[in-house]
């Protein structure tokens, strides 16, 4: 479904991804982990046409997206969980869940605004509240809710649980589980190590800009000097 | 529009003007049924306004000029005879639609302050192209010989009807202004003001939808100016001036930026506190300023929004 090979960026003079590769097929949770300023987020704000690449390949069901605006990569089928929600503070819950939606690929179960709600029934509640008015938690779900809304292909989130209370870091995580059942492909940057494992196919960690190891979650927990070296743990 | 106080102002706005007319002919007063023709002619170019500065975040700087495109579309169409409102009116908001088209495409490609400059420059240009056309009239401006011609529907060189006419005309600015922003496009315009990047990462080539709301914009300000060349009966290169800009700017503030209605009542307030202090004292901007800054200061959502807190606060 996703293929990054050899992906290099820079900001400026400076460069921060020295050839990053990774992988998703389709139905499959992936992630990528490392420790903070690997790259991680830069990668996916460089796949996503948010940052332009300066070299490499980010091949999407079978088409190039390197060098296409964002907004052709996100109607190709990509839909971002940003990090920092990044919802729309003037528009209410519901605008800012029928703002965005789309079913370019005419999907035969389309997220429509009725399921997402059922998905999250704490936004249900609020759905006439501005975005501003929410709690993180709740601006969380909403921003899950409205890349669901344009009926991605994949969905990508950025450390989607980041600075939210413990109990409803686990109903995002119990949410992503549900997608993955219902074969949503999936690529996660988080930093919640137990709660990856249990529900990626895939790990890849990524160290100063280069992707350094890749393997399952069973890969990983045998091997505790990876551990140790990428992930701080 | 949110809520019953502002609900109720806007009715009692609109039923305030749509008796005016007779309450100026049983007081032998037409001065006030000519200032209320300004003020909706200015309140429908605030409304277009207020859909990119409001809604869409866009401080223009020079909407002016497609007022004065509208008008002048007007008055050159008259003076080489052609008075019909039915080719006369489209082509003014077809060509205002072009200016924006030109001027949208340039302007757009910056933003903050670059763009209130640019649309100010691009704005100032069309007024010194107004100077300097003297085959209709430059600097000294031009009559319109004749009113725009809708017979056998309509005559609109009765002042009444015109009246009418402008009233229904800033009726329907409104309700196209409350289906736009209510729509989808709105609603992108409107997430595009808070978060642009975000917007085109779901999806959506923010520049096509800015572009195309700039473009609405200008010809509803078009649409007004062929109502202002009639109602004044003369078309001059001050109407596109960048004060005339500064005041519609002024116009949506006061009655509430990013409000439905907030430009119609910051129009009216506008003109009625012009007309006003102008009788107190020849410097009447002295008091204007003062209290457009403790608007501002005090009334964030301008007029419209200071009456909607109040009736929050009041439970």
């Amino acid at each position: 479904m996703l293929k990054v090979t050899g992906l290099e960026t820079t900001y400026g003079s400076s460069q921060v991804l020295f050839g990053i590769s990774f992988s998703v097929d389709a139905g499959e949770v992936v992630t990528l982990m490392g420790r903070n300023g690997m790259g991680k987020t830069t990668t996916i704000r460089s796949v996503c046409g948010l940052v332009k690449a300066k070299k490499g390949s980010v091949v999407f069901e079978g088409k190039e997206l390197l060098g296409q605006p964002a907004h052709k990569i996100a109607k190709s089928g990509i839909g971002l969980v940003p990090e920092g929600r990044q919802i729309f503070p003037n528009l209410t819950v519901r605008e800012n869940l029928l703002a965005t939606a789309r079913n370019d690929a005419s999907s035969k179960n389309p997220w429509v605004i009725d399921r997402v709600l059922e998905y999250f029934p704490a936004i249900a509640a609020r759905i006439n509240g501005m975005g501003n008015e929410l709690s993180g938690g709740e601006q969380q779900m909403l921003a899950i809710g409205r890349a669901l809304m344009t009926n991605p292909k994949l969905l990508i989130l950025d450390e989607a649980t980041e600075g939210l209370a413990p109990r409803i870091r686990k109903d995002i995580w119990n949410s992503l589980n549900d997608l993955k059942s219902e074969g949503q492909a999936i690529l996660v940057i988080d930093k919640n190590l137990s709660a990856l494992n249990q529900i990626a196919d895939q790990h890849f960690i990524i160290e100063k800009g280069v992707t350094v190891w890749s393997g399952s979650p069973s890969d990983l927990s045998t091997q505790s000097d990876i551990h140790k070296r990428y992930l701080g743990v | 529009m949110g809520n019953k106080t502002q609900i109720s102002i806007v009715v009692f706005v609109f039923l305030g003007l749509a008796i005016i007319p007779l309450v100026a002919q049983m007081t032998d007063t037409p001065f006030y049924l000519d200032l209320a023709r300004r003020m909706m002619i200015l309140s429908i170019g605030a409304l277009s306004l207020n859909l990119i500065m409001g809604y869409g975040g866009l401080i223009s700087f020079g909407h002016a000029a497609y007022i004065g495109v509208g008008a002048y579309t007007v008055g050159i169409c008259a003076e080489h005879d052609l008075v019909s409102g039915f080719i006369q009116w489209p082509l003014a908001i077809i060509l205002s639609g072009l200016f924006a088209v030109v001027f949208g495409a340039i302007s757009l490609r910056t933003r903050g302050v670059y763009f209130i400059m640019i649309t100010l420059a691009l704005a100032q240009m069309m007024y010194f192209l107004g100077v300097s056309l003297d085959r209709y009239g430059g600097d000294d401006g031009l009559p319109l010989i004749e009113r725009s011609s809708f017979e056998p529907l309509i005559d609109i060189t009765n002042n009444i009807v015109l009246y009418y006419l402008i009233f229904f005309a800033l009726l329907f600015s409104l309700f196209l202004s409350k289906r736009l922003v209510n729509s989808r496009f709105g609603m992108v315009l409107q997430g595009a003001r808070s978060n642009e990047t975000r917007m085109k990462a779901i999806g959506f080539p923010t520049f096509g939808y800015q572009l195309t709301a700039f473009v609405i914009a200008g010809m509803m300000a078009g649409f007004a100016g062929a109502l202002l060349a009639n109602h004044t009966d003369f078309i001059n290169p001050d109407m596109m001036h960048w004060t005339r800009s500064g005041d519609l700017i002024i116009m949506v503030l006061l009655g509430g930026m990013g409000s439905l209605a907030g430009p119609v009542v910051g129009a009216l307030a506008f003109l009625l506190l012009e007309e006003l202090l102008s009788g107190v004292t020849e410097y009447w901007q002295l008091i204007f300023g003062p209290f457009l800054i403790l608007a501002v200061l005090f009334a964030r959502g301008g007029l419209l929004g200071f009456f909607s807190a109040k009736e929050r606060e009041n439970g």
